[in-house]
């Protein structure tokens, strides 16, 4: 049977497929569906959020040694926190089946960077695999869980988001019954106390050239013979592309397993071509090793190495041919940037935070989530945000340094709930313990909001869905030793502005809890209890609007202005009846839609 | 052989252009095509703007095109048409929502929407604009203007090989199929009457 499957439902239908019995992860674009679709298959498949990627990679790495074939799943800057169990799980090797997947993100679609995560294989010392579709994807999953076990190495799976989400017919198989392999009498491998280190240093040569090996001859190294004219040398989406613009008038070097790279085969290719290319999106990685095994080739001279590559910038800027395009000046229609939705919990507290910011001198040190968005304007109340879990610590470097200069600027966190639970709790130990100011916010919408309302370790239920230990932020800022802790409801302006006031006066660092659920988040029973608008909508009683414009601050998307009526006005589709606008009128002009419209 | 077409959806964060996806790409399979789509998650998905390419043919390669090479462009709102009309073929088609929704710079009133979008449009290609939410209205439902617009494609690209009535049954909840299947044949409807009056 074929199905139509992202990459990112194929890696999971592999992984099942293959036998494994762990998956874990920590949500991020492009990679979340990966552990989304392993949840299914429960019974067969253990599937976890962790609360970072370290922890996944490390709770995989303990499934391996007792038996199993485990997978990690993450975006590419996620294996940047896991780098250290990596660099190490390389020198242990593995029991069972060990493969983490790097997803990574060219073009920035959804990231703060854009690193190109091949680097990790021969820096981590780690046999690659990429594939270029969801059918490759995969089989090369199932493939990486054998590489794994026969060469006693973990296997990075690296993918980019064209890959992660775009669809292709995949041919679905049944699940193998791998046997869990059995509990090792012989740990000391597991055990990198330098002694034994040492001696894992030189077996992992040893493995290193055996995969080079196995790399001359893997299936998913191959040759697609066109003739000798053109030759071209590629991994990975860029593959694709490669084929939309050359066709049958080059022959290809597909790569599939990219590390250890295949030497022989690719010197026999160039030798066999006249004219060689090397296609690959980002840096020149594939190019890099040829060029030192004293081959020339065309690559990053031509072809871009930054942003993603698609066949138009391929053909451009190898072949200098551009399809012809209707001109049409599209940078000078208006932006459509991202926006909090309409009744956002985070909404209320960028307004008020904005304004006491604008008042005091004060730097806000954000992080990353759809809290980002509150830098926007016109909420305008937020300058920075580098990585996540870094909002409290950045903010604690920054006000040490004003602090010492005498300075009177105060460095404002904000963080989520779910960014605190990944790695902003040492950073607010951090905070305490090196006794600075700051005041952290943690806005706690109950999900994990960008990745599209994940479970996280405060919201009560695992990732297959089973009720858990909530953990109670405010309990845990307490025990770190914050002894000015305030949680407050974030659809309510006034309270806002006043605990805000009250953290601006503190000379001691400070935790402010907002605390409403994500809107776009399934509300359960609970939840629909406490956390209810007073109206379904509203509206602009349009006599009583003077055209003051102030509701407008709030950004929110249901709210627009009729500049030939001076008028507001509410999209009752839009509002989902959060109130604030209400409060922020003070010609008492935004009422109950429901009233207002009947 | 079938020759690719590439087919573009574009629109903002939360208009159901997934739903219509799901439908053309199972329609597009269930007829033996290969068909490959590339989607964008993530943080356009609040409010921003988003895209969709279908690729359909013998052999699929690439998910995506780049500038020049889209056959068909839906834009389930006005403005985001213009955004992406450089994608479109000189000789390939748009099908626009004619639908404003205002961006963030609009709604605060730093920027005017432009204005004659549709016309701008139909002075640069062959474009059929449809007044998707107001047909859907009349159906019953505003929402349905995306299974409207998908009527207009299907219309337009001649895929009436393909049994898509058929297709929307077995996608959409059932309380909701006569609904959506009377978008998809208003939507036809549409596009037919565009197609004689031109």
């Amino acid at each position: 049977m074929r199905s139509l499957m992202s990459g990112n439902e194929a890696v999971a239908r592999g992984a099942y497929e293959a036998g494994a019995c762990y998956a874990a992860g920590y949500p991020g674009t492009p990679s979340t569906e990966i552990l989304e679709n392993l949840a299914i298959f429960k019974g067969d498949v253990i599937a976890e959020w962790s609360p970072n990627e370290k922890v996944a990679l490390e709770s995989a790495i303990g499934a391996s040694i007792a038996g199993a074939r485990a997978l990690a799943a993450m975006k590419m800057v996620g294996v940047n926190v896991a780098a250290d169990p990596l660099f190490s799980a390389s020198y242990s090797g593995v029991n069972g089946g060990l493969v983490l997947v790097s997803a990574d993100d060219p073009g920035l679609h959804s990231s703060q960077n854009e690193q190109d995560n091949r680097h990790y294989a021969p820096f981590a010392k780690l046999p690659m695999l990429e594939p270029s579709d969801s059918q490759e994807a995969k089989d090369m999953v199932k493939a990486a869980f054998e590489i794994s076990e026969a060469f006693d190495a973990p296997v990075l799976l690296r993918v980019t988001t064209r890959i992660c989400h775009s669809k292709s017919l995949v041919t679905l198989g049944e699940r193998a019954i791998a046997p869990r392999r059995l509990y090792p009498l012989d740990m000391t491998k597991f055990n990198l106390v330098p002694a034994l280190a040492r001696r894992q240093r030189a077996r992992l040569e040893t493995k290193l050239q055996k995969l080079a090996e196995f790399s001359e001859t893997c299936e998913f190294n191959r040759v697609e013979w066109n003739g000798q004219r053109i030759g071209v040398i590629t991994s990975g989406i860029s593959y694709q592309y490669a084929r939309e613009v050359f066709g049958d008038t080059a022959s290809y070097l597909k790569l599939g397993f990219t590390h250890p790279l295949p030497k022989q085969k690719i010197r026999d290719f160039a030798s066999r071509v006249d004219m060689l290319y090397v296609i690959e999106e980002l840096d020149p990685y594939l190019e890099s090793q040829v060029r030192q095994l004293g081959i020339s080739c065309i690559g990053k001279d031509k072809i871009p190495d930054m942003y993603e590559l698609d066949p138009a910038v391929v053909a451009k800027s190898l072949l200098g041919i551009e399809a012809p395009v209707i001109r049409c000046a599209a940078s000078a229609v208006p932006p459509r940037p991202p926006v909090l939705c309409a009744g956002c919990p985070h909404r209320g507290f960028f307004y008020e935070l904005g304004k006491i910011a604008r008042r005091h001198d004060v730097i806000i040190s954000g992080d990353i989530g759809c809290y980002a968005l509150g830098g926007n304007d016109p909420l305008d109340a937020l300058d920075l945000c580098i990585c996540m879990g870094a909002a409290p610590s950045m903010a604690h470097g920054a006000q040490k340094v004003f602090n010492k200069f005498g300075e009177r600027t105060r460095v404002v966190a904000t963080i989520g709930d779910s960014t605190f639970f990944h790695t902003g709790i040492p950073a607010l130990i951090n905070t305490v313990y090196n006794r600075s100011n700051t005041v952290t916010c943690i806005l706690d919408n109950r999900t994990t909001g960008m990745t599209g309302q994940q479970d996280n370790p405060g919201s009560g239920t695992t990732l297959q869905g089973a009720p858990t230990k909530e953990i109670d932020i405010e309990a845990v800022v307490r025990a770190i030793g914050i002894d000015h802790v305030r949680v407050v409801n974030p659809m309510d302006l006034p309270k806002l502005q006043d605990t805000l006031a009250w953290a601006f006066g503190l000379d001691e660092p400070s935790v402010i809890v907002t605390k409403w659920p994500c809107t776009l988040k399934p509300f359960d029973r609970q939840e629909r209890d406490e956390y209810a608008h007073k109206f379904k909508y509203m509206a602009v009683a349009a006599e009583d609007c003077t055209g003051c414009e102030r509701c407008l601050n709030l950004g929110c998307p249901a709210l627009s202005f009729d500049h030939l009526t001076n008028k507001a006005s509410i999209d009752a589709s839009t509002c989902n009846g959060c109130g604030l606008c209400a409060q922020v009128c003070k010609w008492s002009a935004v009422v109950n839609g429901e009233l207002q419209h009947a | 052989m079938l020759e690719t077409t590439s087919l573009m959806l574009v629109g903002v964060g939360g208009q159901g252009t997934v739903l219509v996806t799901t439908i053309l790409a199972k329609g597009l399979v269930a007829a033996g095509h290969d068909v490959k789509m590339a989607e964008v998650h993530g943080m356009a998905q609040r409010g921003g703007s988003v895209s969709t390419q279908v690729r359909y043919g013998d052999v699929v390669h690439s998910p995506i095109v780049g500038k020049g090479g889209v056959d068909v462009l839906v834009s389930f709102e006005a403005m985001e048409a213009l955004r992406w009309l450089e994608f479109v073929k000189p000789e390939g088609k748009v099908i626009v929502n004619d639908y404003h929704i205002p961006s963030a710079p609009i709604l605060t009133g730093q920027q005017p929407y432009p204005e004659g979008v549709i016309e701008t449009l139909k002075s640069k290609v062959d474009t059929t604009a449809i007044k998707a939410v107001d047909i859907a209205g009349e159906i019953g439902d505003p929402r349905v203007m995306n299974v409207v617009l998908f009527g207009a494609l299907v219309q337009a690209i001649d895929l009436s090989h393909i049994d898509w009535e058929t297709v929307i049954s077995s996608t959409v909840k059932e309380g909701f199929i006569d609904l959506n299947l009377a978008a998809y044949r208003a939507g036809r409807n549409a596009m037919a009457y565009h197609e004689r009056e031109n």
